[in-house]
């Protein structure tokens, strides 16, 4: 059991708040920071709590952001519970939410609005071979990664038939997903 | 929320203001809530992260986005900080609708997803040991794997009309999933750098 003052809360949401400005490729990139910030200074969070966050995020629909909602969820259990758990997971998602997307809102309207300046055309188009190409690296290090926890075959052959069917059917996907669940509690269990 | 807005604008021109003949077949979104629900309904499906999802419904769907202006837009989402799907939803809402179009696509894609999965962690503690469950986990990952890569080779279809040109786009993206797949090097490094030769070579290409 921890104790946090309302001075703490409002740390909390700040501390968030200024990695919101610094997760250029996504928030999973100050997952590092987080960690030393909530388990190794603050000690408001265990390792185990720290590691469940992450892994129920990515299991659950809906944006991988969540995590840091769960790290604010486990930092309310810690201290005390009840109502402090959703306060938790409203302010770390706030903090972590509110400064990029205000950022995000100013540049985006700009950008449209001087649409046909060559340099703006020259950045979009100049960046799209690229981050192509991270899309699909991305799939290949995520598959690789099942593949190094899971058993190397059969992690490899789902994310190859999963590719296949996306491509080239307009199969829906909650029941890639569906077959996927299944095939992995026979196989990957 | 759910009010029509007034300023619909059509969604007549694509975002470069390059020509493009797939550009005429998008759609503008009708109203506020309809970006709440589309956004929603695109969370929900997302495990283990939205976008191969987000590919489909915006694009193939309803057509609010060409593939072209797709992969325009999430390179853009992408190269700003936080995360890339949130960025585009406050794009695509914020083009058509302003700060309320903003919000209510951000608010689709957070509200029930976060109910949810606060609702998992109360239950985490019943379930985690039972390895079965653990396996469903570890097959849905290897299919969100799949989606995101077969998002990206249906996406090369939208660098058609780049100014680039084939062989440059190839080895820009190439290059890219040699550099994170391969070497894992930092991702902001290989955006860096590769970004700054594509747009480089972009600006010359263009006409001033």
């Amino acid at each position: 059991m921890i104790s946090l003052t309302p001075m703490d809360w409002l740390q909390l949401m700040l501390h968030f708040g200024l990695l919101s400005l610094l997760g250029v490729g996504g928030a999973i990139t100050t997952l590092p920071e987080m960690h030393r910030y909530l388990v190794d200074r603050q000690q408001w969070l265990l390792d185990e709590q720290f590691n469940v966050s992450v892994a129920l995020a990515q299991a659950s629909p809906g944006p991988n952001i969540l995590f840091v909602a769960l790290m604010g969820w486990h930092v309310g259990l810690n201290a005390g519970g009840g109502w402090l758990a959703p306060l938790g997971a409203l302010l770390t998602l706030g903090g972590i939410m509110v400064p990029s997307s205000l950022l995000m809102y100013a540049t985006g309207q700009w950008l449209h609005r001087h649409r046909q300046m060559r340099l703006i055309r020259a950045f979009k188009q100049g960046l799209a071979p690229t981050v192509i190409g991270l899309l699909i690296a991305t799939g290949t290090i995520m598959a690789s990664a099942g593949a190094a926890t899971a058993g190397q075959w059969p992690v490899w052959l789902i994310a190859a038939v999963a590719t296949v069917l996306v491509w080239r059917t307009r199969l829906h996907i909650l029941w890639l997903l569906g077959a996927g669940a299944l095939a992995g509690a026979f196989f990957l269990a | 929320m759910g009010t029509e807005a007034s300023s619909s604008q059509a969604h007549a021109q694509p975002a470069t203001g390059e020509p493009s003949c797939a550009a005429a077949e998008t759609v503008a979104p009708r109203s506020v809530r309809e970006l709440f629900v589309a956004f929603s309904w695109l969370a929900l499906q997302g495990f283990g992260g939205v976008l191969a999802v987000a590919q489909r419904e915006l694009v193939e769907k309803k057509r609010w986005l060409t593939r072209e202006e797709f992969t325009q837009e999430w390179a853009v989402a992408q190269i700003m900080p936080g995360p890339n799907v949130i960025n585009m939803a406050i794009v695509l809402g914020g083009r058509h609708f302003g700060w309320r179009g903003a919000l209510a696509s951000v608010a689709g894609m957070l509200t029930v997803p976060l109910l949810i999965v606060c609702s998992l962690i109360s239950l985490y503690g019943q379930i985690d040991h039972h390895p079965a469950v653990a396996g469903a986990l570890r097959g849905m990952a290897a299919v969100s794997a799949g989606l995101i890569t077969a998002t990206g080779i249906k996406l090369i279809a939208g660098l058609r009309g780049n100014v680039l040109g084939r062989l440059a786009c190839l080895l820009l993206g190439g290059l890219c999933f040699a550099a994170m797949a391969w070497l894992r090097l930092p991702l902001v490094w290989v955006l860096l750098v590769l970004g700054a030769a594509g747009m480089g070579l972009a600006w010359r290409r263009l006409e001033p």
